[in-house]
């Protein structure tokens, strides 16, 4: 054999974590995600913003799952992962967060985060029903290790709260919650939706520390998407602009954020003469 | 700079908090840890103090029914699948055992095998019919799944004439509307059972076993999943649980669990007829389970025992008094609020009893009946049998007063007829409702029943849900 083809995995440790190609989405007439080109390598932040419907979201819905693109791909370590089950996807490392937060309402903290354990433990149905050993054992961990992501917020979460319905937190606290949740699925790549929306100036500025922390300490990929200029700047090593579907601008947050196209965007034709 | 994970919340927590304090708060948590002890510790003594063969009769159907409701639970409770055609699983227990034990086939198999081979053939069925469940929620699955129930009934009343090939004649399978009648009882390791308190307690120890299995359950991985499903399938997913594998093991868990109580019934009634295993059947395990409050496995348990027992205890007047009294009291404390209204309206009661008895005596002497045995009777008219058509007219009136009181907006003039109200309830039951248990024995239970959902409408042990917040 004269050409020696290298195995997929090689490749992989050059390759981005994430990578779309030409991704498109059709809703009806309407494009909505139109050849979008974006690559996240690992242990970069990367921010998505945009105008109110830009596709940004959609975007997400792709990746995780929830919509299946019109066109183009989505490769997860060089592995395409268009048209598996959404909870395949998450298994294989993708988690996301919810713009609207998207908590088990009626389920405790602790039983939030050890519902996306799901996929990391073994006993089936059969051992849990007779309370084998190993299914006590699985169970204890599970919780453990609840415990151990809740309190990557502090004392937030964890103590008396562990067993409090989630309905009773505060918004703020559902926000940290849902970012417990999906570190516990033990996904590498976190797609965060607006994580600082509706938190107030000093909950937002703890944010985007947490964020930071996430990258440096737990060693997550991030792709995240933020309205507030103050958490992207704070946050993202490369931003990405997107309106009505397509990228019009890409770079460091000083580039897009004087970037006339993105001007533009927000602003409308002119935007930037006003100012 | 703030801080990551201070909290004002989390310092002040212990100062804030509140306890159930005295006796009683302390006998409340106390039993919320201890139930299943206490439960079976009653139930094992259950047989002995009701003595006769018709209360333990009525025990086994509680029991029955509490297995029934627990599977129920696991499907409804936690994985939210409205499943209308789990009682045909029952059935197909039922009929699993009634054809593997019994002359029909003239298949005689040892219980533990029967059984064993009755829950895994099931669980297969319900692996194949739970695949809709995948795809289908709410109204739409129930309406499928009611579908499931309704054949298995048209087959259980008319595979009695198959015509076969290579058979000579008709061939009956299922016995059509007769059923299979004869059917063997069981016999474990050589016992033999034939006292109905044998199937007593064998359901008794299959009940517990279920509910310790279902409490490892829930705190599995799976149970976690489960209920994560039902909160939010999506939010689920993206968290890597399998929904459409765990709702169809939801599905064929419930239906192994009616399956195997279904052959005990078979067992115990000695026959299977299709007219067990109709939605009336249903309806009932859904009572159960909802009066109890969903995703609770003490409140399946409690809502079969009250749905299953009550009705018993009605059918004399003596436990029909008793009811009576303990559902106005539970009543009074629970929807009279403020408590303190109480004051005026148990003494106002009293006096008002009192004052009329008084004024009828005097005034029409021929329409009070002349023993008076005490207790209540010196409160309360005794009309004499000539009176009966007052009455029934007291019955209507009482009606309207009911709705009058809730319809009136002021507070005293709503007391007043809250006290006339109640009197008059008391009235025409002891005069004439206490006397018929045949008749007021449905009526009775269904006043109860609504009377405990509006006072809990999420289930006498459940907890409040909360959707959007």
């Amino acid at each position: 054999m004269g050409s020696w083809v290298a195995p997929e995995w090689r490749w992989c440790e050059t390759m981005a974590v994430l990578e779309l190609r030409g991704l498109t989405k059709r809703f009806g007439g309407l494009l909505v995600v139109d050849g979008l080109d974006l690559s996240v390598a690992e242990g970069e932040i990367v921010s998505l913003i945009g105008p109110n419907g830009a596709g940004k979201t959609t975007v997400f819905n792709l990746i995780s799952g929830v919509f299946t693109p019109d066109g183009g791909d989505i490769l997860l370590d060089g592995r395409s992962i268009v048209g598996l089950p959404r909870h395949e996807i998450a298994r294989r490392g993708v988690a996301r967060t919810f713009q609207t937060l998207r908590v088990f309402l009626n389920m405790t903290v602790a039983e939030n985060v050890i519902a996306a354990e799901y996929a990391s433990g073994t006993v089936g149905a059969v051992r849990s029903f007779l309370g084998t050993p190993a299914a006590r054992a699985e169970a204890e961990r599970m919780r453990a290790e609840a415990e151990r992501r809740l309190a990557f917020f502090g004392e937030r979460l964890v103590g008396y709260r562990l067993e409090q319905p989630a309905y009773s937190l505060s918004y703020a606290n559902r926000r940290r919650l849902e970012i417990a949740r999906a570190m516990a699925t033990g996904a590498r790549l976190l797609l965060l939706d607006e994580p600082a929306a509706g938190m107030n100036p000093a909950e937002t500025q703890e944010i985007t520390r947490l964020i930071g922390q996430l990258r440096d300490e737990a060693g997550y990929t991030i792709l995240v998407i933020e309205h507030d200029m103050h958490v992207v700047e704070g946050i993202s090593d490369r931003v990405v602009a997107l309106d009505h579907g397509v990228k019009i601008a890409e770079g460091s947050f000083d580039d897009v954020a004087t970037d006339p196209a993105v001007v533009e965007a927000y602003l409308g034709k002119g935007g930037a003469a006003t100012k | 700079m703030p801080e990551i994970g201070t909290d004002r919340w989390v310092a002040e927590f212990e100062s804030r908090r509140v306890r159930r304090e005295g006796p009683w708060g302390r006998l409340i948590e106390w039993s919320s840890r201890r139930w299943l002890w206490l439960f079976a510790g009653a139930a094992i003594v259950y047989p002995f103090v009701i003595g006769g063969d018709f209360g333990i009769r009525v025990g086994v159907n509680a029991l029955l029914l509490a297995m029934l409701a627990i599977g129920l639970n696991v499907v409804v409770g936690y994985t939210g699948l409205l499943d209308l055609g789990y009682v045909a699983y029952y059935g197909l227990g039922a009929y699993g055992y009634a054809f593997l034990a019994s002359d029909q086939f003239g298949i005689h198999l040892p219980t533990p095998v029967v059984v064993a081979v009755v829950a895994l053939v099931v669980f297969g069925v319900g692996l194949v019919l739970g695949q809709p469940a995948r795809r289908l929620v709410g109204d739409y699955l129930a309406i499928l799944t009611l579908f499931f129930l309704q054949v298995f009934v048209e087959l259980a009343l008319n595979l009695d004439r198959l015509d076969l090939p290579f058979v000579d004649g008709p061939v009956s399978i299922t016995g059509g509307p007769n059923g299979i009648a004869g059917v063997d009882p069981m016999e474990i390791l050589g016992f033999r059972f034939g006292q109905v308190r044998d199937y007593y307690f064998l359901l008794l120890v299959l009940v517990i076993l279920l509910i310790v299995g279902v409490t490892n359950l829930a705190r599995s991985r799976t149970g976690v999943g489960w209920r994560a499903i039902r909160e939010d399938t999506l939010a689920a997913e993206h968290m890597t649980i399998p929904s459409g594998r765990l709702k169809v093991l939801a599905y064929a868990f419930g239906a192994t669990v009616a399956a195997v109580s279904g052959t005990v019934f078979a067992a115990v009634q000695l026959g299977v007829f299709p007219q067990n295993f109709t939605v009336a059947l249903l309806i009932v395990v859904y009572a159960a389970l909802v009066l109890g409050g969903e995703g609770s496995i003490p409140g399946a348990l409690v809502g079969a025992l009250i749905i299953a027992m009550v009705p018993e205890l009605l059918r004399t007047p003596a436990g029909a008094r008793l009811l009576f009294y303990g559902g106005l009291l539970v009543a009074g404390l629970t929807l009279v609020r403020p408590r303190r209204r109480l004051a005026v309206i148990v003494p106002g009661l009293l006096l008002f009893g009192l004052a009329v008895r008084a004024l009828v005596a005097g005034i029409w002497p021929g329409l009070v009946a002349a023993e008076t045995a005490g207790g209540v009777d010196r409160w309360l008219l005794r009309f004499s049998a000539s009176a009966d058509v007052v009455v029934s007219v007291l019955f209507v009136v009482t009606i309207a007063v009911a709705l009058a009181a809730v319809a009136v907006r002021r507070r005293r003039v709503r007391d007043a007829l809250l006290i006339l109200g109640v009197y008059l309830l008391v009235l025409v039951w002891e005069n004439r409702l206490v006397e018929e248990p045949s008749i007021t024995r449905q009526l009775l239970f269904g006043a109860l029943l609504v009377v405990l959902m509006v006072a809990r409408p999420h289930g006498l042990l459940g907890r409040p849900r909360v959707e959007v917040v």
